[in-house]
């Protein structure tokens, strides 16, 4: 209990995960600086679904806003992850390349212009599969042409979590934001039990998998640059001050040789336990520090 | 998945257009825009077949309290009728705010 109401505090705040695709941009750009390209009533949908069965979004799934961060112009794309799982298709893919690929030419006009990418999906939507994989890869080309210039912010706050292709577009990221809530990963638990059995990985089992793809676990194994409350505020302010701290001096995706020393060392006939392996994470990377 | 188009008699002109929801499960989007035509012209893409008769009854209520002149699209992923109601009140005051 905090306020004059006596109101707890988890009552104070406005939740970010219970806004859809197109508040959360919304909610990260400065007050009247929002502007959105390609909305819904521009009818820029999946051609493939409906053929298929399956309704589609009149923005499929992707929004796209342009305004200010801080002061500083900046893109937000967001997938809403409950529209088809927040599944990249030739659509949305081609939404989410387009907004970043103009601002790497804002940026190399002058005008320094920041990406945010809200990451709610599970990667490719397999209805349009090889469009799906890629519109990905050209995901990941626009990531690494913008990252020179200026920061680009995956952001993941959940609760749909961040996989597959996209999962690997989060790895480019100059910042990772994540939520407790969040989680974020290559290959989610279903598709690890789909292919190797329920005995490497169960599904059912929430508290492995967000003890394996949290927020809390990937923070602690350095994979997170900011580690937030479910909160507008508090996400906006950390999003902020990501963009205020500019392009970092060496991207994560960069190290790869810290990465693959790691690796070599890691044990892989021990079965690791969750809080076992971040220790012994983090304490290797105490020492690759000295 | 299943498309039902509906018309209905419209009094006045509408200036605004609204966008409301999400094509998630149980949940719809409507996007609700002003009509050339002085009719309210609904257009349903619905994920389950076989609820013509059920849209229908839900549509027939929401225009006999809605007289506006506006082409409106409606993306379904098995909402019920209380949820389908729900957002179409949301979709008009929005447009109307």
């Amino acid at each position: 209990m905090n306020s004059s109401l006596g109101r707890p505090n988890f009552l104070n705040r406005q939740s970010f995960i219970e806004l859809n695709a197109r508040e959360r941009a919304n909610v990260l750009m400065d007050v009247g600086s929002a502007r959105e390209f390609l909305g819904p009533f521009d009818r820029i949908e999946s051609p493939w679904l409906a053929a298929q069965g399956i309704t589609p979004q009149a923005d499929d799934g992707c929004v796209v806003i342009k305004g200010r961060i801080a002061g500083q112009a900046a893109v937000a794309v967001a997938l809403e992850g409950a529209f088809q799982g927040g599944s990249i298709g030739e659509v949305s893919g081609a939404k989410m390349t387009a907004a970043l690929e103009f601002a790497a030419e804002d940026n190399a006009r002058g005008i320094p212009t920041s990406a945010v990418i809200l990451l709610e999906t599970g990667g490719v939507r397999l209805q349009e599969a090889n469009l799906g994989l890629a519109a990905t890869a050209e995901v990941m080309n626009a990531v690494l042409m913008l990252r020179r210039h200026a920061p680009v912010i995956c952001l993941t706050a959940g609760t749909v979590g961040c996989f597959g292709g996209m999962g690997l577009v989060a790895g480019l990221a100059s910042y990772v934001v994540m939520t407790r809530e969040g989680r974020l990963g290559m290959n989610g638990a279903e598709v690890i039990q789909e292919e190797n059995g329920i005995e490497e990985f169960d599904p059912s089992d929430r508290a492995l998998i967000w003890a394996i793809h949290g927020g809390e676990q990937r923070q602690a194994l350095g994979l997170v640059d900011a580690l937030v409350e479910d909160d507008v505020n508090a996400i906006a302010s950390a999003v902020q001050a990501l963009i205020r701290k500019g392009v970092p001096a060496t991207h994560r995706s960069s190290e790869i040789d810290l990465y693959r020393r790691r690796i070599q060392s890691l044990d892989p006939s021990h079965q690791w336990e969750p809080r076992e392996f971040r220790n012994w994470w983090s304490n290797r990377l105490a020492e690759d520090r000295l | 998945m299943e498309t039902i188009e509906l018309t209905y008699p419209a009094k006045r002109r509408i200036s605004k257009h609204a966008h409301v929801g999400v094509v998630g499960s149980g949940d719809l989007e409507v996007l609700l825009e002003p009509a050339a035509e002085m009719t309210t012209q609904i257009r349903i893409c619905t994920s389950v077949d076989g609820f013509s008769t059920t849209w229908r009854a839900v549509l027939d209520r929401f225009a006999a309290g809605y007289d506006g002149a506006a082409r409106i699209e409606i993306n379904d992923a098995g909402a019920t009728p209380g949820v389908v109601s729900l957002r179409l009140a949301q979709a008009v005051e929005a447009s109307e705010k």
